[in-house]
Formats: C-alpha cells, structure tokens, sequence
C-alpha cells in the first residue's frame, strides 16, 4: 500500500492515531508518513475523520492513542509552528463583517511574535511577495468581507506563505469556489510545490475532485483505507466502490 | 476655558480621563469582536458589591473592587469555557448576584450614602490624588499590555484555530483580556460610575467599527472617539453644571449616531 518514494525527507509521521469525541473511534489505527514536496490529498467521505486527523496533525487536539512526529519531534516537543501554513476551511471561520485588511490578515503570519505594532521594512517585502504569489497584491488594502470566497482562500495562503513555510496543510480548500476557479487554485499550488518546494497536504470530502496536480492520495474512512500514488488510486478497487457509492468525479484531468 | 486647566481637581480628572479612555477604547475593539461587549456590565455590577465592601470595612473601595472584579472575571471565564453554560448566561448571574450583594452590604454597614452615590454615578471631577495615581498606573499598564500584545489578540480574535495552531498560546491571551477587562472596568467606574461603565467600554469601540476597513483603523479611531468623549464632557460638564458621567457618554453615543447614519447613507 505505501508505495510512495521514501527517498524524501520525512516531515510528518502519523503513528496508529486513534480519536474519540466520546461516542466511538472517529479515528483507527491511522499510520502514513507525510515526505517533503508530497502533493497529498487526505480524502474521503463526511464523518470519516479527516478534519480530526488534521487538527491532530497541528496540535489542536490529542489523539486518544498512538502519537504524530513532526521533524522527528512529537506535537508537544515541536515548537516551530511557523514552518507549518494552515488554511482553514474559509466558510465557518471568518465573520465578514470583521474590520481587517487584506494586508493585516496576511501580516498577522508574520508578526503574531513579534512585541511592537510597527512592521519593520523586511515584513513588508515578506507581506508583498506573499501576496504576489497568489495574485491578489492589487486587494491588499480592502477589507477582507469585500472579497469573493476564492479570493479569501487565497489571503489565507499568502498568511501563511509569508512565514516562509514548509508544509501547506488546507481544509477543504475549494468548498463553494467555482470550477475555473479551483483550475487556478491548483495551477498556484503546483507552482508553490514545484518551484518553492513547499509540501502540499489538503483534505477533502469530494472523493473525486483529485486534481492532475495531486501525486499521493491517502483514504481514510475512519481507518486509513488507501495510501499512495494517485495514478494506483484512481486504478484501485477502492476508488471505483467509492465512485460507485455515490462520490462524483467532479475533475479529473489526465 | 483656559482657566479651567489652572484648577487642581480638574487637571486631576482630565489626566485620569485621558489614560482611562485610552484603555477603554483600545479594549472595547476586543471585546465587541469576541461577542463579550455585555462582560463589562456584568463585572460593574459585581464591582459594585467590591465597593460596598470597601466602604464597610473601611478600605480603599477601588482596591476592593478591583479584587472582585478580577476573581469574578477568572470565574466567568472557566464557567464559559469549561461548565458549558450558554452565552451570556455567567455574566447575567455574576452580574445579579453582585448587585444583590453590594446591596446587602451597604444597607448592613449603613453607608448608603454620598460616597457610595459617588461610584455608582461616577465622580471624576471629585477624584482624590492618590486614586489618580493609582488609575494612571493601572490604565497605564492595561495600554501597555495591549499594545505590546497587539498582533496576537487581533490574530486570535479574527482566527482563534489559525492562531493557535501557529503556536499562539490563546488560553493564556484569553486570561490576560480578562484581567485586563476587569481592571478597566473598575477604572471605568471611578469616570462614569458602575452603571454606565460598560457604554465606556462598548460605544467608543462600536462607532469605530461602524466605519472602519482595517483592524488599525477601528483601534485608532475607538480611541480617539473615546477620548474625544472624555475630554468634551469634562469640560461640558465643569462649563454648564452637568453630570460628567452623563455628558461623556451621551457625547460618546453622538459620535456613535453620526457615524452610524453616515455608513448607512454611504452604503
């Protein structure tokens, strides 16, 4: 099953997690490692766990069992979290009413440990190439509720771009974003994984909306059904029970 | 109007005013955003029972306050996050119980009276000079706290999982806006008195974001209104014989109306 090239650096390491919000295991046994400039997708339906796994992997929330390493370092030892971009699902975080600029969400990255309000000259140039390489530079000073969900998702990647980061973790970062839309959105973040060498890990309930761009796949539906490449993915037994069980191809360019 | 700033007690209050109102504007953009705009009602009432105490057992009543007003806060502040109670629900008994207590012991220790009307109205222009230094200090320490604290309230008020997950250790800024409320709130009381020192805190704030497109923006302009507030109804107060409690903060809802009326006419 684990078929992916291991000749990568390990970044992430999930050990037999298992997770419970009190009514049975949402998470079981889940063990796959994540390697530097992986594209992975966690996929799989509602309820099977993947926002829980995410959250995990970030030190939201403490697994009930086994344990996830971060650079060899367990979630409580780790403390360069800046090197970790998390994009939350837009749609349930943000109240846009919230008097915020485009340019303080992308600032709040970078500046979150730092003692005094003003930014210094070498924060700025980090805000403007963040917001650079996700196209949205002209919107850094409107107010964040004024922009389309796309636009937002992309503010949300520049925040976390401008901490230099390592790893890109997003969650269900195409939800209620059009089909054109998600082309450029994965078009961007191949270039981030490409050029930049930045890991690419986002999580989604449309089994089948798995991007060209996309190189590893890991299923879980409480346990970890399928990890590896996305070309033995879409041949496996298991992707076609999930198509037919309902999960629509939504793109899948080949 | 000059010979205004020659009286002793008048320079006393407006300095006090100054520093308070800064704390209370900067403070207010918080706790509008986080859906707390009613904590500081609820700690006014329980500093009032503070007071109380401190009048029966002759001690300094701002100090006494102040205590009460922090353990309460602390209270709040795990009943919500760890009893599951619904919204506002904590405030509202704080806030009752206080009240009920403050009234018990006033009426036992017989001190219904000036001094007592004097917290619950507010009486800046009465202030002793021992309270001013103790109010600069405090409010001095509550803007400090937040200025250099800055970024992560915001990050944490805007985005409370993002924030934590970029190692933000939130519980512990939750505790700090806390403490730093009920201390502006108990420094409040000394302006405005118990009973409108929550319009202090909340009216400056809400006409900032009436208008404001940056985090910066509704900062700068809370405090300016709040101030400005400050300043014009002391002055108000002192020039044409009326309450300054009463003054400042109905010039506060002015700038509120004004700027209100002009987002909604601009769309």
């Amino acid at each position: 099953m684990d078929s992916v090239a291991t000749e990568q650096e390990l970044l992430i390491e999930i050990r037999k997690v298992a997770y419970s919000y009190g009514y049975g295991d949402v998470l079981k046994d889940v063990s796959f490692p994540i390697n530097q400039e992986d594209f992975l997708a966690i996929i799989g339906p509602n309820g099977s766990g993947k926002t829980t796994l995410l959250k995990i992997i970030l030190g939201l929330l403490k697994p009930r069992l086994g344990e996830v390493k971060i650079m060899g370092k367990t979630v409580e030892e780790f403390a360069d979290w800046k090197t970790i971009g998390y994009v939350p699902q837009k749609a349930t975080h943000i109240d846009s009413l919230f008097p915020v600029s485009v340019k303080e969400v992308v600032a709040m990255g970078i500046q979150s440990s730092r003692r005094f309000p003003r930014r210094t000259r070498e924060e700025d140039s980090c805000i403007s190439r963040a917001l650079q390489q996700v196209g949205i530079e002209e919107y850094k000073n409107r107010r964040i509720g004024n922009l389309s969900a796309g636009q937002q998702q992309r503010v949300f990647i520049a925040r976390a771009l401008a901490n230099h980061p390592k790893i890109l973790m997003l969650d269900e970062p195409t939800t209620g974003v059009d089909v054109k839309t998600q082309e450029h959105f994965y078009d961007m973040l191949h270039r981030l994984n490409r050029e930049e060498g930045i890991t690419i890990v986002l999580i989604t309930h449309e089994v089948g909306i798995i991007n060209k761009h996309v190189a590893q796949v890991a299923c879980l539906n409480q346990t970890l059904v399928y990890h590896g490449s996305h070309d033995e993915f879409c041949r496996s037994d298991e992707f076609k029970r999930m198509l037919a069980d309902g999960h629509h191809l939504v793109s899948h360019h080949h | 109007m000059e010979a205004l700033f020659l009286y002793g007690f008048f320079q006393r209050a407006f300095l006090t005013g100054i520093f308070i109102a800064i704390a209370c504007g900067l403070l207010g953009i918080f706790l509008i955003l986080r859906r707390d705009a009613m904590i500081g009602h609820g700690l006014a009432h329980v500093a009032f029972a503070g007071v109380a105490l401190g009048l029966f057992l002759n001690v300094m009543p701002l100090a006494v306050a102040l205590f009460m007003a922090v353990v309460a806060s602390w209270i709040i502040m795990k009943l919500k996050v760890k009893a599951g109670l619904h919204g506002d629900t904590a405030i509202a008994i704080f806030s009752s119980v206080g009240f009920a207590l403050g009234i018990l012991l006033a009426t036992l220790s017989q001190s219904f009276n000036v001094d007592l009307f004097s917290y619950l109205f507010g009486e800046i222009l009465a202030i002793e000079p021992s309270e001013v230094v103790f109010s600069i200090v405090l409010a001095f320490v509550v803007v400090l706290l937040i200025v250099v604290n800055y970024h992560k309230l915001m990050y944490m008020t805007f985005d409370r999982e993002s924030a934590k997950a970029s190692g933000i250790k939130v519980d512990r800024l939750d505790g700090l806006l806390t403490l730093l409320t009920a201390v502006t709130v108990v420094l409040g009381m000394k302006v405005v008195g118990i009973l409108l020192v929550s319009a202090l805190v909340v009216i400056p704030a809400a006409a900032g974001l009436q208008v404001a497109s940056s985090f910066k923006q509704a900062i700068v302009l809370s405090t300016c209104i709040s101030i400005t507030s400050v300043v014009l109804g002391l002055v108000l107060a002192f020039l044409l014989d009326l309450p300054a409690s009463g003054s400042i903060v109905l010039l506060s809802f002015l700038a509120f109306g004004i700027l209100f009326v002009f987002r909604r006419a601009r769309g």
